[in-house]
């Protein structure tokens, strides 16, 4: 429970002093620029107006328009929608599983997965991305060799490098999940699954009955933290599909928005796109505050 | 799990470590590729017939790296970064982590799902008003412009998550310190502080991440100096995707790795018990 207890020279500015800096740093360089970005969205905004020096023109939902009225986005969107769900449901199922492994086994084999999965998730997306790209290479991948795949190019159709920044993708944010999951069950205390495994519960059951409702909590902040994570991946596609893919292929949101504005000056372009990253990402939040609070969860 | 130990049949328990360790190495393998990439001598990564091992290491790439081009500056400029980010997130998150659990007062709830809304907010959509608002103050080519980002957008969850490592200090301590006649800031700075400071490792560790990986604000605001680099761009000359120096690739990201896993495996503990204090509250 939060302090109710007076203390001493307790008026009501402390907190608020306390909360200064952050509300600062918050304001200034996440409230601000999202206000920006709105703005931005509705201006027409090129480089005529960023280094041209010509006015900015209000385009009301100018933008909004061209984009909702070009193929490509709507292409780009599904394949973000698509490529997330993807990632989302590869990367809990992995990560529950191997939690519930780390369960089963003795301290060596446990500590080796720990530490390959730390491994994994210290490693920096941008050599994840490289590391994989040279495994998976035509030439020089041991990949290949290993499957007998010959010179068989991954990043050249689409649902292979799609399928290709998934693994690298999996690989590093599986370990969140299980490192969480684990510390979970880990917490669940073991009289509560004795007594269900004497009163002749299976495996299976007392996952589904005794486990699950208890960690549901954590499940939900993984789902909510992996969706978060893997609707805005950016650097994976970026360097692995070198920036997007053949004839954009690979396109996710976030590239995309970054290819519009700056390799293509589009700057109102690109802040439309993140308005519209920014109102999905918000929706799935308002979903994740609403099962908070059917847990009853005291803020 | 502490499952009954009766009911975990032998052979299932063997088959469940065997197959513990194969994912383990499978997992580990592309970092192992990564360093033995990097060790190889020139030519032997581009040989049709890889080998998962070498026979002559060298270290030819990584001389190659920290020659071509000021790899050490850039190693210097994102260490720079993530420590000022981490230094002053969760300075900054610690304070307010206290004001949300320790008192009472209006707007309260409501900063508290602000700030959990704020973790949501995809960062990256940012990067065109952040480029605008950088280049008005005069921060691009800056690390400040770097750091300043880094900072906002790992405050939130960290304060979020310091929120149970500050609960769980109890009440009794603080009336304590302050019949023994502390003042508040001395109860914060010598009381507190250390009782979380475990919380504030946990919490760094996604902080110092996010800023030593970061690549889309380096590669964006850091547009005309080179020498305010940081790793992440740095490797990237090394991949040109036509024709990748695979060797210094893997060199690189050798050096890159390094650091973030030596931080992993110290406070690997510490964020075990800090992922399960901050869930299960």
């Amino acid at each position: 429970m939060p302090g109710t207890a007076p203390r001493p020279g307790g008026r009501s500015g402390a907190p608020w002093l306390y909360l200064a800096p952050a509300l600062v740093v918050l304001g200034g360089l996440l409230v601000y620029p999202i206000y920006q970005l709105g703005l931005i969205s509705f201006l027409e905004y090129t480089q005529a107006q960023v280094s041209g020096g010509e006015p900015t023109t209000f385009q009301g939902f100018g933008n909004y328009a061209e984009l909702f009225g070009d193929g490509e986005f709507w292409r780009v969107l599904l394949a973000t929608v698509v490529f997330a769900a993807a990632c989302v449901v590869s990367t809990l199922a992995v990560g529950c599983a191997l939690a519930v492994l780390l369960t089963r086994v003795r301290a060596v084999p446990r500590l080796a997965l720990m530490l390959a999965a730390l491994g994994a998730w210290a490693t920096p997306a941008v050599t994840g991305s490289t590391v994989w790209l040279l495994l998976f290479d035509p030439d020089f991948g041991p990949v290949n060799r290993m499957l007998g795949l010959g010179d068989h190019s991954w990043t050249y159709g689409r649902y292979s490098a799609f399928l290709l920044v998934l693994l690298e993708v999996v690989w590093c944010s599986f370990p969140f999940v299980m490192v969480t999951v684990y510390a979970g069950i880990r917490a669940v205390p073991a009289e509560v699954l004795e007594a269900a495994a004497l009163d002749g519960a299976s495996q299976w059951r007392i996952w589904r009955s005794v486990l699950a409702p208890m960690l549901r909590p954590i499940l939900v902040v993984v789902t909510i933290q992996s969706v978060i994570w893997d609707f805005k991946v950016f650097t994976q596609i970026y360097v692995m599909t070198n920036g997007g893919g053949i004839a954009g292929q690979n396109l996710v949101l976030n590239v995309y928005a970054y290819q519009k504005a700056f390799a293509s000056s589009q700057y109102s372009l690109g802040s439309a796109i993140g308005v519209v990253m920014l109102l999905i990402l918000l929706a799935v939040t308002l979903v994740y505050l609403r099962l908070l609070r059917r847990q009853g969860e005291e803020l | 799990m502490n499952l009954p130990r009766a009911r975990v049949r032998r052979p299932w328990r063997s088959a469940a470590e065997i197959s513990a360790l194969l994912i383990a190495v499978v997992v580990a393998f592309p970092l192992y590729w990564m360093v033995l990439s990097a060790f190889r001598p020139a030519g032997e990564i581009e040989s049709s017939e890889p080998r998962p091992w070498t026979l002559s290491p060298s270290l030819d790439s990584f001389r190659r790296v920290f020659e071509q081009q000021e790899f050490g500056r850039y190693f210097l400029n994102s260490l720079l970064v993530a420590s000022a980010v981490v230094v002053a997130s969760a300075l900054i998150a610690f304070l307010a982590a206290t004001a949300v659990t320790r008192f009472r007062f209006r707007f309260r709830t409501t900063l508290l799902i602000m700030f959990l809304v704020a973790q949501m907010v995809p960062v990256e959509a940012l990067t065109i008003p952040l480029f605008f608002l950088m280049r008005d103050f005069g921060q691009l080519n800056t690390l400040g412009s770097l750091i300043l980002p880094h900072i906002a957008f790992s405050l939130p969850f960290a304060i979020w998550m310091l929120r149970g490592f500050v609960k769980a200090v109890p009440e009794a301590l603080e009336e304590a310190a302050y019949i023994d006649g502390a003042s508040r800031a001395r109860f914060l700075w010598r009381i507190l502080f250390p009782l979380v400071f475990p919380g504030l490792v946990a919490t760094s560790v996604f902080s110092f991440i996010s800023a030593w990986n970061d690549f889309l604000f380096a590669k964006s605001f850091i547009i005309s100096d080179t020498s305010q680099s940081t790793l992440p761009m740095a490797l990237l000359v090394f991949y040109k995707p036509d024709d990748p120096d695979w060797g210094g690739v893997m060199a690189a990201s050798t050096v890159m790795t390094i650091p973030v896993l030596i931080f992993f495996v110290l406070v690997q503990r510490r964020l075990v018990s800090g992922l399960g204090g901050a869930v299960k509250d």
